[in-house]
Formats: structure tokens, C-alpha cells, sequence
């Protein structure tokens, strides 16, 4: 079982644990037995593939991709950064989708009724698929904190929302980014759930001043870890694949 | 010394945006949302709909829950990455997603009746399809899979469903065939029937 190709045992205590009481919406829809664990079969170990014929031009670009005349409004940024696994390997050919409110902390949603308004020229989705390296860019304008139901004055940070496939149905996750220097990031009961202060700080992009964009955008780094496997016996092939 | 995965944190009550955004009217920037098409004309396998709910721990239908799924093909054999023993059916995607509908909660899958597919030991487990499931208050994906009411034998045989203690438990994850092809698989996070999840 040792090169198989399956996956390290998640730990499940990185994890923010299904019962996070200070989220209420928790309280309800956390089953309460423990799970099942099984060891990893083909129905875990494999998973789709995305290629960019999928994907449009201007997929992830959020500053363009839902532009009607004109463009949308908020500080322009960059999102850079890889999908790496647990052994620090680049996963290439992870499909990366996102989503976020515009600057004023408004999803275009119609359950969301927060006072603030839509942006015309935002919708607020986008994707890409990492290249060989395990690399990755989003442009978008960076989203504003909004308050939400849960106490009567709890507000969110500043987040972008990140659903990554690796190779795997095993390795699937959606996790939020938040932005370095954030106060909202220390008070929110969704980020509190996780419990290792070094678990908040992997989800927080780090603002690269060097990859600075002169006069037009900031920067911020986010790095993905997934899963990672055990090596398989087709690694060792000379052709690989 | 190993990386620690990325945390995960609840997709929250706007995942449609990310992930079907033509599903919530964000209509122009996908000309189709992602997983909507499972089988084409000329897919392999006889016609199925998986269809259920996400109920809560009061019995309420979920109704933000966002569902995916991920199953072998007629022969099963798995499209994608990691299935070395052939090449799957090229017809068919294997992977489907899908909102839950905001009204009634129900999902609904058009996909075909999975092959079985060998466990870690090479034995066969009983044609199944792995679920993953997110929604608001959820704070880590659940994986669970559905196996089919109407495949008695393979299930008994099943090293899967044989780990589920106690042995009644494992009916929560065996969907009743109610009409022709049409498999209903209810998903209940609490409760004295709620489903088995997998720490995969």
C-alpha cells in the first residue's frame, strides 16, 4: 500500500470541525456521527478532467467578463499564486473557480438584500485551470466586507470564495482567501472555526509588493495546498504521463 | 515534512455564483454551467435520474445546497484522470453538478447506471456513485455515495456498505428505484436515519 497512489489520510483536525457553534447555520446542518473512513479506491483516486477548451477568454477576468459599457468598480488586484499537494508538487490542470461581492460587500444574488448596491459592470465569477507549473491568475477588484445574520452585528471579512479540482474527487475543497491586515479576519465566526491560528494564516493572500502592477494593480499571493498521495508505479515510467 | 492541506471554510449562501452562475442569472460569462451535461445521444448505458434532498436536522429540505457528483461508466470504467485498467466511454462525463432547486431542495442527475468498479483488494464493490455535498453550515464537503435498491446481491456483497456498523445504517445509503430509472436518494445530515458520511 505504499505506492499505490493514495491519498495521505485527511486531517480532519486542520479542518474547521463540522460543529462550529458561533456559526449558527452550523448547528443544523452538521451531522453528528462520525464518518466512515475507508481506504482510498478508484472511486476517490480518480477525477475529471478540465481542459481549456472549456474555458473562455476572459474566464478570469472579473474586471471584464461581466463588463456592460463600462468597468466595475473597487481597487483592481491580481490574485496569483499555485495549487501545490502536500509535497509541495505544482498540480497542474486544477480547475480553479472563484467568486466574491463587488467593493461595496454586495453578491449579485437575490438572496442577498444588503443595502449596499450592484455594481452594472460586476458579476462576480470566475475561473482558470493552473498551467504546468501549478500557477495560477485571477484580475478582479477586491471585494468589500458586508454584514451578515448570524449575531445581530457580525460582519465578514473581505473574502474570495476558491473551489479547486486537483486530480482526484478525494482532493476536492472549497476554502475562502482573505486579505492580509484585515482586523474582520480575527472576529468572524466562519474564519474562528478553524482551529489553528497557522490554518487562518494559510488562508490569508500576502500583498506582493515586487509583482506590483505600476499605476494599474495590486497584488496578492495565495497559495493552494491539496491533498497529497502516495507516488504511483506509473510515475517510474520513462514516458510518464 | 508535509504540507498542511489548505483549510476548508463553507461555500456559504452564494456558491451558485462560482458555480452554476447561469442557474442563479448571471447569464454571459459561461455559455453553460459547469457539470450540467452528464450523457449525450450516444452515451452508453441504460438512462437513469439520481434525484433527492439535503435535509437538516429538522427534517427541512436544504435549499442553497450545492451537489456533485462522480461515477464510473456502463462498463465501469472512470472518464478523467487516474483509471488505468481502459479508456472510458467518451460520451460520457462522469462528473455532474447541480443547485439543489431553491424551492422544493430536490437535486436531480440525468446520467446513466454505473459499472462496478474493484475495491482496494481487488474485490468488486456494488455500482454506486460518490457524492460530495456543500452548502451554507457546512464546513468541510461531504462525501457520501448512493448505491441502487435494485442490486440486492452486488450490495450484500458490497466491503463498503459491510464496514457500516450497525448494519442498519447502511439502508441510508441505498436508494429506492421508485419508477422506471428513477433512483431517490435522500441526504439527512442528523438525525436516527442520518445518512453515513466517508472520510475518504
Amino acid at each position: 500500500m505504499s505506492d499505490d497512489g493514495s491519498f495521505y489520510q485527511r486531517d480532519l483536525a486542520w479542518h474547521p470541525p463540522k460543529l462550529t457553534p458561533a456559526y449558527k447555520s452550523s448547528v443544523l446542518r452538521s451531522p453528528r456521527r462520525a464518518p466512515l473512513s475507508l481506504p482510498n479506491t478508484l472511486s476517490e483516486m480518480t477525477g475529471p478532467v478540465f481542459g481549456h477548451d472549456n474555458l473562455g477568454s476572459k474566464d478570469n477576468d472579473l474586471i471584464l467578463n461581466f463588463a456592460q459599457g463600462g468597468e466595475p468598480i473597487g481597487p483592481r488586484i491580481l490574485i496569483q499564486g499555485r495549487v501545490l499537494d502536500q509535497d509541495a508538487r505544482p498540480v497542474p490542470g486544477a480547475l480553479i473557480e472563484i467568486w466574491q461581492a463587488n467593493a461595496g460587500g454586495r453578491y449579485r444574488h437575490k438572496r442577498d438584500g444588503y443595502l449596499a448596491p450592484l455594481d452594472p459592470n460586476f458579476g462576480g465569477c470566475g475561473r482558470t485551470i493552473t498551467d504546468q507549473a501549478g500557477q495560477y491568475t485571477f484580475r478582479t477588484i477586491r471585494p468589500g466586507p458586508y454584514p451578515w445574520p448570524n449575531g445581530v452585528n457580525d460582519w465578514r471579512p473581505a473574502h474570495v470564495h476558491f473551489s479547486v479540482f486537483g486530480h482526484a474527487f478525494a482532493q476536492r475543497l472549497i476554502t475562502q482567501m482573505y486579505f492580509e491586515g484585515d482586523p474582520l479576519i480575527w472576529q468572524c465566526p466562519i474564519v474562528g472555526g478553524i482551529p489553528d491560528r497557522a490554518g487562518i494564516e494559510q488562508l490569508t493572500a500576502r500583498l506582493d509588493r515586487e509583482a506590483t502592477l505600476p499605476m494599474d494593480a495590486m497584488v496578492y499571493r495565495f497559495d493552494i495546498v491539496l491533498r497529497g498521495r502516495r507516488s504511483t508505479p506509473f510515475e517510474n515510467r520513462k514516458d510518464g504521463n | 515534512m508535509r504540507l498542511k492541506e489548505s483549510p476548508s471554510q463553507t461555500a456559504g449562501p452564494y456558491v451558485h455564483i462560482g458555480a452554476t452562475p447561469n442557474f442563479c442569472g448571471i447569464e454571459g460569462i459561461y455559455k453553460e454551467d459547469p457539470g450540467k451535461r452528464m450523457v449525450d445521444a450516444k452515451t452508453k448505458g441504460s438512462r437513469i435520474v439520481a434525484t433527492g434532498r439535503v435535509l437538516d436536522g429538522t427534517g427541512t429540505p436544504i435549499k442553497d445546497a450545492m451537489v456533485e457528483i462522480w461515477q464510473a461508466d456502463a462498463a465501469g470504467l472512470y472518464p478523467g484522470k487516474g483509471d488505468e485498467r481502459g479508456t472510458a466511454d467518451p460520451h460520457f462525463a462522469g462528473w455532474g453538478r447541480q443547485a439543489v432547486d431553491g424551492a422544493t431542495g430536490l437535486f436531480r442527475f440525468e446520467t446513466i447506471k454505473p459499472g462496478a468498479v474493484p475495491f482496494a483488494d481487488g474485490r468488486m464493490m456494488a455500482p454506486h456513485i460518490s457524492f460530495w455535498i456543500v452548502a451554507r453550515g457546512i464546513n468541510l464537503g461531504l462525501h457520501t455515495r448512493m448505491y441502487f435498491a435494485d442490486e440486492a446481491v452486488a450490495n450484500d456483497a458490497d466491503p463498503v456498505l459491510a464496514r457500516i456498523e450497525p448494519p442498519d445504517r447502511r439502508a441510508t445509503l441505498i436508494a429506492p428505484a421508485s419508477s422506471l430509472g428513477v433512483y431517490t436518494f435522500d441526504i439527512r445530515l442528523q438525525g436516527d436515519n442520518e445518512t453515513v458520511f466517508l472520510d475518504v
